[in-house]
């Protein structure tokens, strides 16, 4: 078996200008792990995302991806991304093509696949995706729900190693959320490696292998989904999961607000 | 038109402000009045305009049907043939370079950026016939070696070809630009090349994003085929203003210019049709 990990993340750092996002994350994704990425909004998390397929380029440290540094600047990023598939929290299908299309596009003209054999994966994913009756339509046809499928079909018809999800559900309306999450649980369960940056708590606590809390761009604590959601070790972790698990409950004197009494 | 159930007026207390003028009028006559003066200025002009033309003298001028029957057949397999092949080629020449020409605004590299805004700020700036002469007698005077080919065709292609290629230009790295980034970043994360998803991906999104202001561009350079006139052209590769304007002078008849307007307008307004139809439909998209 291999046992070089799936994604290895040693000292990461990135600045846009002067502001530091990512301030040196280590981080290691082993071979059929999912690991989920939680932490509030401009903690970082989608920067480190994006920095492993290098749609962000670091400003310090190293990304290795099946043992292949991608953070050299000699490396043929394009045969990496091959081997990544991403899901976006806009979808990004592409507009002007129909579902088959958007499928098959990157395997004819990245893989070289012949149009028939192009055709028959692009069917097979969309039906575990359960939209092969939409091989026909455009984007904008569907539901926000139905293009996130499309879109994880179109990332698995190239027989990705692992799939990075940018907050997949964030863009949804909350009814379409769980089909979405429904795909991905079950690619979850064939064993595929995720790196999952959500803001769905449940998903983290039911499907990932590991939980990674991250909070002005370094890990803050990670751990089994069991033991950062039960026993979190780290003052900040827990006001982050009191917040979001239990938003009714955030006191006004936590806030700094002062309940008015008349006077 | 005022039916039996008119609009009650408005009760007193209604209007929080004290009305200045009438109160006996409500709101709705009044505008209904106002409505109906209008129309009765305009036909009282129209009937004025009427009564004062001489009908005679004018069908005489601009529309002698034996003066439009003898410019037939040539004004249409000749003149506008001309004109619909030199708007073809130009805008073909044009659309090649302007796509050359946004690439390069949007490289990487800066010299080729620097490049692009020069050239479309100095055709922009410059008049379609100075270009024309430039191509047409200018160049010929310092290269007298060389030759543009394709003779009037060749020279009318790049005479407008060279200007319609700075506004599609711009045009054109506009639609790139409006492209959401996103197509990019998917399109590369999924092993494309910077330059196939350009092809596969972003070109043809930002395409259908400009076809109504090209479309545009083929109405303008349409009309801007009439300067074609001054490279001097024959028999064989007239146009139809410089047809027109030869046959005003042969039968002393401005009747050509009605029919050459008419014939533009052939071209035109079914395109303008065109642009709108076009324009509502990505509208729906949206």
């Amino acid at each position: 078996m291999n046992r070089v990990p799936a994604i290895e993340i040693r000292g990461l750092r990135k600045s846009f200008g002067r502001l530091e996002v990512l301030r040196g994350i280590d981080l290691s994704v082993e071979t059929g792990e999912v690991v989920c990425v939680i932490g509030p909004s401009g903690s970082g998390k989608s920067t480190l995302l994006r920095c492993v397929n290098l749609l962000e380029q670091p400003s310090g440290g190293t990304v290795h991806v099946s043992g292949v540094e991608v953070t050299d600047p000699d490396c043929d990023i394009d045969a990496v991304r091959r081997r990544i598939g991403m899901v976006f929290q806009q979808f990004n299908l592409f507009g002007h093509l129909t579902v088959r299309e958007n499928l098959t596009i990157a395997q004819r003209r990245v893989l070289r696949r012949s149009r028939a054999e192009a055709a028959r994966i692009a069917t097979a994913n969309l039906d575990r995706v359960g939209l092969a009756d939409k091989a026909d339509a455009y984007p904008a046809q569907l539901s926000g729900g139905q293009q996130q499928r499309v879109a994880i079909a179109r990332a698995l018809a190239m027989d990705p190693a692992l799939m990075l999800f940018d907050e997949p559900t964030s863009a949804l309306d909350p009814e379409l959320v769980g089909e979405v999450l429904a795909v991905m649980r079950s690619l979850a369960a064939d064993g595929m490696t995720m790196l999952v940056v959500t803001h769905e708590m449940s998903f983290a606590r039911e499907v990932a292998s590991r939980v990674v809390f991250m909070d002005g761009g370094t890990v803050v604590e990670s751990g089994p989904p069991a033991e950062l959601f039960g026993a979190p070790s780290q003052a900040r972790t827990r006001e982050f999961l009191h917040r979001v698990l239990e938003p009714t409950r955030v006191s006004e004197a936590e806030i700094g607000a002062h309940h008015s009494t008349g006077a | 038109m005022a039916g039996p159930d008119t609009l009650p007026e408005r009760p007193a207390s209604a209007g929080a402000a004290p009305a200045p003028v009438r109160r006996r009028l409500g709101r709705r006559q009044r505008q209904r009045l106002a409505r109906l003066a209008g129309y009765l200025v305009f036909l009282l002009l129209l009937a004025g305009v009427a009564a004062a033309a001489d009908w005679g003298r004018l069908a005489d001028a601009f529309f002698r049907l034996d003066v439009a029957r003898s410019m037939f057949p040539e004004a249409v397999t000749v003149a506008l043939r001309n004109t619909i092949c030199y708007t073809l080629l130009a805008f073909a020449f044009g659309l090649v370079l302007g796509l050359v020409l946004a690439l390069m605004r949007l490289s990487s590299v800066p010299p080729y950026r620097w490049f692009a805004t020069a050239y479309v700020e100095l055709f922009r700036g410059l008049p379609a016939l100075l270009v024309l002469f430039m191509v047409g007698y200018g160049v010929p005077l310092a290269f007298p070696d060389r030759e543009i080919p394709g003779g009037v065709y060749g020279s009318v292609t790049v005479g407008l070809g060279l200007t319609a290629a700075a506004y599609m230009a711009e045009t054109l790295r506009a639609g790139i630009q409006a492209v959401p980034k996103g197509q990019l970043e998917a399109a590369r994360s999924l092993g494309m090349s910077h330059p196939r998803a350009m092809v596969s991906i972003v070109l043809p999104q930002a395409f259908r994003i400009v076809i109504p202001p090209l479309t545009n561009e083929i109405i303008l350079l349409t009309k801007d085929t009439s300067l074609a006139y001054v490279l001097g052209v024959t028999a064989s590769t007239i146009e139809l203003t410089k047809y027109a304007g030869d046959a005003l002078n042969t039968r002393v008849n401005p009747t050509p210019l009605v029919v050459a307007g008419l014939l533009y307008l052939v071209v035109t307004l079914p395109l303008s049709q065109l642009v709108r139809w076009l324009e509502r439909r990505a509208a729906r998209e949206r």
